[in-house]
């Protein structure tokens, strides 16, 4: 005990949390795919989570019937009048904050079990593999068409729940591997030798070596999460708030109306079908300049 | 706890110089990889067949009850009457006790008796799965063929000409491609080019072939099927075909920095030689289980864009089932989707297996 105070103490001046932010962003922004993904990602969720709250409700208005564009409604109007424009503003809360949820209860799960497998070992590992392996052996979408069937969708949380635990394994498989090799190195043993116990260890030591990674995966589970999320949407397996109607939904209508056909129409399906795609391309994106900007082998190679 | 750390062998312990001998011995056999992976994938259709037939009679819904219930009351039935048609329909004795009649479903699955359809009574689940699952297979089967083929090209250009402005353009548009959810692409494909181009009909290209068009093996008719089938596999194909060719360059350019590739350089072999058979077939190996895999996700993606483009496959006789909330067909289609996934999962294992010895030696 003695010995340890009698140790110089660190004299690093802490980095302020922007200085901190700066650092881990600073080489995803410098490449201007990384650039593009991270501001239109932020963009996207301001957008959808201030689009319900400053822009109000859209008005069913019987004289504005499937119009073209115009000043009041710049990407024209529905059957019932209103403004796609607005409709399209305020219907990514859903799908957005659903696939967070979906994205960080997958990317907990993967990381826990991947880490405590490898970590631990033996029947642990065992039964975590084979539940992996059952699981990436069967199609997942129509196993989940399935459920969505047997099972009442009508909250977000069970929801997510379903697409959780069904999308871990991947994760968990990647995780795991990293895990066995990151704890060979000197700095575990070092831990394990001063027995500072398996939490510490794997919060403390393994899983901020894991950190760029773990976020990438993050982002593809939310991706994951968006695909699957619409296309029960599109099922009409998940009960929807029509009042405040989700873009997956405002597709949906769209397409039974037959808007694509008709030119004052088509920004009915185009503007949320584009408004998915650009999501789920400067999610990816960003996902993809993380990973170069953090893996020294892909930098060396590129 | 923690000391089970420094006990358990490394990770990356080098192999261990045991000879490689091939053990026609039974103990050889049951340690063999292609025997393990067969077992794996037998475990997994029997895990699934336990799993489905515990989820349609023990969930909260139980869809044999509802079926009962409203056969009793439409049809003026006897509860026994309305049970002994339920028994027909799902296939399975259902005054039985339940373990009884989990043995009796599981016989009449290895039979390929999956019971009738609940909404079109007389129609076996099995003769629906044989009208619809081989268009599903032919549309999916294609689209991933060619993407797989034009993506690994891609990649592997791409990959030579690293950092050029060629491989920023054909980067960005695999990744825009890849990252778009298929069933968009659908919607954009017939907008910009059957809305906006006009270069095809919609309505045309609808079902397997052209009503006025007999099915044989004429030429009129392959020509058919193909102009039918190629919107969903042109959505296939561009769906899959970014992340291929991302894959595909990412792994020849780990397999560029190798040294035996510098090795064949300095030993003087041609490069048509050393790009073929150096780095195209080590960089396109890790892929061939990725298309395996692959393929679960295709057929599940299949379900919405056979919805949208009115294509017969399995995907959109799943989608009627759902609407009709017909539990027997649902089954069905889930336990036979299944068994082709794992099944090309197994081959894939297999074949894989051959390729690189390395998997075969590691136990």
């Amino acid at each position: 005990m003695t010995a340890q105070s009698t140790l110089p103490t660190a004299t690093f001046r802490q980095p302020g949390p922007f200085a901190t932010v700066w650092a881990a962003l600073r080489p995803i922004v410098r490449k201007p795919m990384g650039f593009v993904g991270l501001v239109g990602t932020i963009a996207f969720i301001l957008v959808a989570f201030l689009g319900p709250v400053i822009i109000p409700q859209p008005v069913t208005n019987t004289n504005m019937m499937r119009q073209g564009p115009s000043i009041e409604a710049p990407l024209g109007t529905t059957n019932d009048g209103k403004s796609i424009l607005i409709l399209v503003l305020r219907g990514g809360r859903d799908i957005l904050s659903i696939a967070l949820l979906t994205g960080g209860m997958t990317t907990f799960v993967g990381v826990a079990l991947g880490s405590l497998a490898a970590y631990l070992g033996g029947w642990f590992d065992r039964i975590v593999n084979t539940a992996a392996n059952f699981l990436l052996g069967i199609p997942t979408l129509v196993l989940l068409t399935v459920l969505a069937t047997v099972i009442r969708l009508d909250n977000p949380l069970p929801l997510s729940f379903l697409l959780a635990s069904l999308n871990w394994p991947s994760l968990m498989r990647t995780v795991r591997s990293q895990v066995l090799s990151l704890r060979e190195r000197d700095y575990i043993e070092a831990a394990v030798a001063l027995d500072l116990g398996t939490r510490h260890i794997i919060i403390n030591e393994i899983l901020p070596n894991m950190a760029s990674y773990i976020i990438i995966n993050l982002i593809f589970s939310i991706t994951n999460a968006i695909y699957s999320l619409n296309f029960l949407i599109f099922l009409g397996l998940v009960p929807v708030d029509v009042k405040n109607p989700n873009w997956g939904w405002i597709i949906s209508t769209a397409n039974t109306n037959q808007a694509i056909y008709s030119d004052n129409t088509r920004w009915w399906v185009l503007a949320p079908v584009l408004a998915i795609a650009f999501l789920q391309w400067f999610l990816i994106t960003l996902a993809r300049s993380i990973e170069d900007a953090f893996n020294p082998r892909l930098r060396s190679g590129g | 706890m923690a000391d089970t750390v420094l006990t358990s062998p490394p990770a990356t312990a080098p192999a261990t110089s045991k000879p490689l001998r091939r053990s026609l011995t039974l103990r050889g056999v049951l340690r063999s990889y292609a025997f393990r992976s067969l077992v794996q994938a037998v475990l997994t259709i029997f895990a699934v067949t336990t799993f489905t037939f515990f989820l349609i009679r023990l969930l909260p819904s139980d869809p044999v009850q509802i079926y009962i219930d409203k056969q009793m009351q439409s049809k003026d039935m006897t509860y026994e009457a309305a049970l002994a048609k339920a028994s027909l329909m799902f296939g399975a004795d259902l005054q039985a006790p339940a373990l009884q009649q989990y043995f009796s479903y599981f016989g009449n699955v290895l039979r390929l008796n999956l019971g009738e359809s609940i909404t079109s009574p007389g129609t076996s689940v099995v003769s629906q799965i044989a009208a619809f699952l081989p268009w599903t297979l032919f549309s999916v089967g294609l689209g991933l063929l060619v993407s797989f083929v034009i993506g690994l090209f891609t990649g592997m250009l791409m990959a030579y000409v690293r950092n050029s402005l060629l491989d920023t353009i054909l980067s960005t548009v695999a990744s825009f491609l890849s990252s778009v959810p298929n069933y968009l692409t659908a919607i954009l494909i017939v907008y910009f080019f059957g809305v906006q181009f006009k270069w095809f009909s919609v309505a045309k290209a609808r079902d397997a072939y052209s009503p006025g068009v007999q099915p044989g093996f004429t030429l009129a008719f392959i020509l058919d099927v193909f102009s039918h089938a190629a919107l969903p596999v042109f959505v296939y194909f561009l769906s899959t075909f970014g992340g291929w060719a991302l894959t595909m360059k990412n792994s020849t350019l780990g397999v560029l920095g190798e040294e035996y590739v510098t090795v064949a350089h300095a030993r003087g072999l041609g490069r048509l030689r050393i790009i073929t058979s150096y780095v195209g077939r080590n960089a396109a190996l890790p892929l061939v289980t990725q298309l395996a895999l692959s393929i679960g996700t295709v057929v599940g993606g299949a379900i919405i864009i056979e919805q949208y483009f009115v294509y017969p496959g399995i995907g959109r006789r799943l989608v009627l089932a759902i609407q009709q909330r017909d539990y027997t067909i649902m089954q069905g289609i889930f336990l036979v989707t299944t068994t082709a996934v794992v099944v090309a999962n197994l081959l894939a294992d297999l074949l894989y297996s051959q390729l690189d010895p390395r998997v075969r030696s590691s136990s």
